[in-house]
């Protein structure tokens, strides 16, 4: 079979499967010609002729991606697997549309970025930030950070390392022939208190010392170096400074650049988005081709309406992911979420480590009466407080079941009854929330892939 | 049938640590039981309500210079609501306004109401974290827990007595062991989370206290309080690691 013939048959799928809503549409067809021709995604991929941005972290990946795309749009003609399929079916299955485009962005899964980079030679890589705040992940995750290093180490001049300089894991990677830019945040107002409690021992990728933070930012990211080799956060070509947080609806920051520096406001809040913004201003620098105006434009009309709600298909049932960690902003969520009269069914994760707020008092604050939901399962460190609240909220205790163990909880929110899923978290509920889901495979915001 | 009359007050200016979860915690084990629960709000300029038992809670600095002034107007009131059995519950920065002052760090002086002989002073960092402390109340022993986020380092006056003593966390100044107060009628603690919901007993003994003077001795049924010495545990096995 002619390779065009191969790309027309898994075209054909694609179609099947939107006319008939089957789902599999953003990685069936790429699965099939993937058995149809290996080398697919190295062929399709060179029909792209300013070639592509890949981009790949533990989290972000999809915010990044999407927030790269918004600004090289439309002056740029985009091939982009904007489902978050980001596994190499994923990605085929997205340049089964390349014809015509100039510019691929592509999330890639953290494990599967090695072949799918082999593939892709991308003209520029984004590595965003390798998360180990999830024990049970750490094996894989140093795994995944050789894989990297074994990749980051063969890149050639033809290839940007785009990194994040505040992750010690990913500014100590090698790369190889290709040129860096480097991005973190240069604002220490900014830093936490404390070393969040899931990353209190980080390592030198180098020489194994324990690292010495100036400022830690989020999880591991931050101001760091090794006191024994000297391995130290590189100097930043892309950063944030002065950052402001406007409660969960913005934050503004300035982004310094090698082009210049400018305020940017960005219309989604939290020190995430800032290195997502960064991680996509950098991309776009390196690429080349992008002026200060247009970043910054396309930074700030970033769709917020998914940032903070975010759909996702969780064993093949909607749900929608929702950060909740303040009484003001949960509060916006379930005035929300109250407009669907559906019954409900609702995971709500409670965590009291440092990036949640150790003091949980704030849940007394926020109107859990607006909800009646059919079922709800609360998880996370301080699972049986919340569920405590919900019951002062109306909430028949009967239809409560408490399970700190997120997965167990999530499992169980699925197995219990029908009717839309809200899974509502803290900030490291969620990031684990996330984790657990991007372990099944299945962090698909799939409000794109029709 | 017996009701119980709360006085909230200053419930738009201090309610910083989600005192309201305090509130429904005091309504809903009222009226579990068939007693009547009435909540008064009572904010600056407002007369001084009959009430049974009077909530103040934290706010920001801010908020507190704000009443001060209004408080000390009703200083009198709350003596004599205190002395006739009424209870006076302060929290967090309310506990601090039932002393003599507060003293700030650039030497600035809060006036407090007096309602108890003790006088605070801000200290160079904040007591935060999980706390638990080991009380007697009318022979009762029992455990509080909850959290503490305070500059203020609180002493009491000679012959003072704490609320508790600290098992986990600072108190109310990280020295002496002791945190919060109990005086007659009126009590104070930096304990918050809110105060109430994971500490069932202790509300269930402000409500017999509060009760007693107009009721007599009010028998308490017990309550199915499941998720409430879960979440207790939880926190108790969180207050010490």
């Amino acid at each position: 079979m002619k390779f065009t013939a191969k790309v027309a048959a898994a075209r054909a799928v694609a179609g099947l499967s939107r006319v008939t809503r089957t789902g599999g549409g953003t990685t069936a067809p790429g699965k099939l010609l993937l058995s149809l021709d290996h080398d697919a995604i190295r062929r399709l991929a060179a029909r792209l002729e300013r070639g592509s941005v890949v981009i790949s972290a533990t989290n972000g990946k999809t915010t990044t991606a999407k927030m790269l795309a918004g600004l090289l749009e439309p002056e740029l003609e985009i091939c982009h697997n904007r489902s978050g399929a980001n596994l190499t079916s994923g990605v085929a299955t997205a340049l089964l549309d390349s014809a015509g485009k100039s510019v691929g962005v592509f999330e890639v899964d953290e494990a599967a970025l090695p072949s799918a980079s082999a593939a892709l030679d991308p003209a520029v890589l984004v590595l965003g930030n390798l998360f180990r705040d999830q024990l049970d992940r750490y094996g894989e995750l140093e795994a995944i950070g050789a894989a990297w290093a074994e990749l980051t180490g063969g890149l050639e001049a033809s290839c940007t390392l785009v990194r994040n300089g505040d992750d010690p894991l990913l500014a100590s990677l090698p790369s190889g022939a290709a040129g860096t830019v480097t991005f973190g945040i240069a604002d220490s107002s900014a830093a936490l208190a404390e070393m969040p409690h899931a990353a209190d021992s980080k390592w030198c990728a180098r020489c194994g010392h324990r690292l010495v933070y100036t400022a830690v930012f989020l999880g591991h990211l931050g101001g760091w170096e090794c006191p024994a080799c000297g391995n130290r956060r590189p100097a930043l070509d892309v950063s944030a400074a002065a950052i402001e947080q406007e409660g969960l609806d913005a934050c503004s920051f300035t982004l310094q650049t090698p082009l210049g520096e400018r305020r940017v406001r960005l219309p989604v809040a939290g020190m995430y988005n800032v290195y997502n913004a960064l991680a996509a201003a950098a991309a776009a620098h390196a690429l080349g081709g992008v002026e200060l105006d247009r970043i910054v434009t396309g930074l700030e009309r970033f769709d917020p309406a998914f940032g903070r709600f975010e759909r996702v298909s969780v064993g093949g049932e909607e749900a929608l992911l929702l950060l909740v960690k303040n009484p003001a902003g949960a509060n916006e969520v379930l005035r929300t979420l109250a407009l669907d009269e559906r019954p409900k069914r609702l995971l709500m994760a409670l965590n009291d480590r440092t990036a949640d707020g150790r003091d949980v008092s704030w849940i007394w604050d926020v109107d859990f009466e607006l909800l009646a939901p059919a079922a709800v399962v609360t998880t996370g460190t301080r699972a049986a407080e919340m569920a405590l609240r919900l019951a002062y909220a109306g909430v028949d205790d009967q239809r409560m079941i408490v399970q700190p163990d997120l997965e167990a909880a999530l499992d169980r929110a699925l197995a219990d009854g029908d009717g839309p899923l809200y899974l509502l978290a803290t900030y490291t509920a969620m990031l684990d929330l996330r984790g657990v889901l991007a372990d099944r495979g299945i962090v698909r915001p799939y409000w794109e892939a029709e | 049938m017996s009701s119980l009359v709360v006085a909230h007050l200053y419930p738009e200016h201090l309610n910083i640590y989600a005192d309201r979860g305090n509130m429904m915690v005091l309504r809903d084990r009222c009226l579990r039981r068939g007693i009547g629960f009435e909540l008064i709000p009572c904010g600056p300029g407002d007369g001084t309500p009959r009430a049974d038992l009077y909530y103040l809670g934290g706010g920001q600095d801010r908020d507190q210079s704000l009443v001060a002034a209004d408080l000390l107007r009703r200083a009198g009131e709350l003596r004599a609501a205190a002395d006739s059995g009424s209870l006076v519950l302060g929290v967090c920065g309310g506990y601090q306004m039932l002393g003599h002052r507060y003293l700030a760090r650039d030497g600035r002086e809060i006036p407090g109401v007096g309602l108890v002989d003790l006088e605070t002073s801000a200290g160079e960092s904040r007591m935060i974290g999980n706390i638990s402390i080991r009380c007697e109340l009318d022979g009762q022993e029992l455990v509080v827990v909850g959290f503490e986020n305070h500059a203020g380092r609180t002493q009491l006056g000679p012959g003072v007595q704490p609320l508790g003593r600290v098992l986990h966390g600072n108190g109310n100044n990280g020295r002496d062991g002791g945190e919060g107060v109990l005086a007659g009628g009126v009590i104070g603690t930096y304990i918050h989370g809110p105060l109430l919901p994971k500490n069932p007993a202790l509300a269930d003994w402000l409500i017999r206290r509060a009760l007693a003077a107009r009721e007599g001795e009010v028998e308490l049924e017990p309550l199915d309080d499941g998720l409430a010495e879960q979440a207790r545990r939880v926190a108790l096995r969180l207050v010490e690691s």
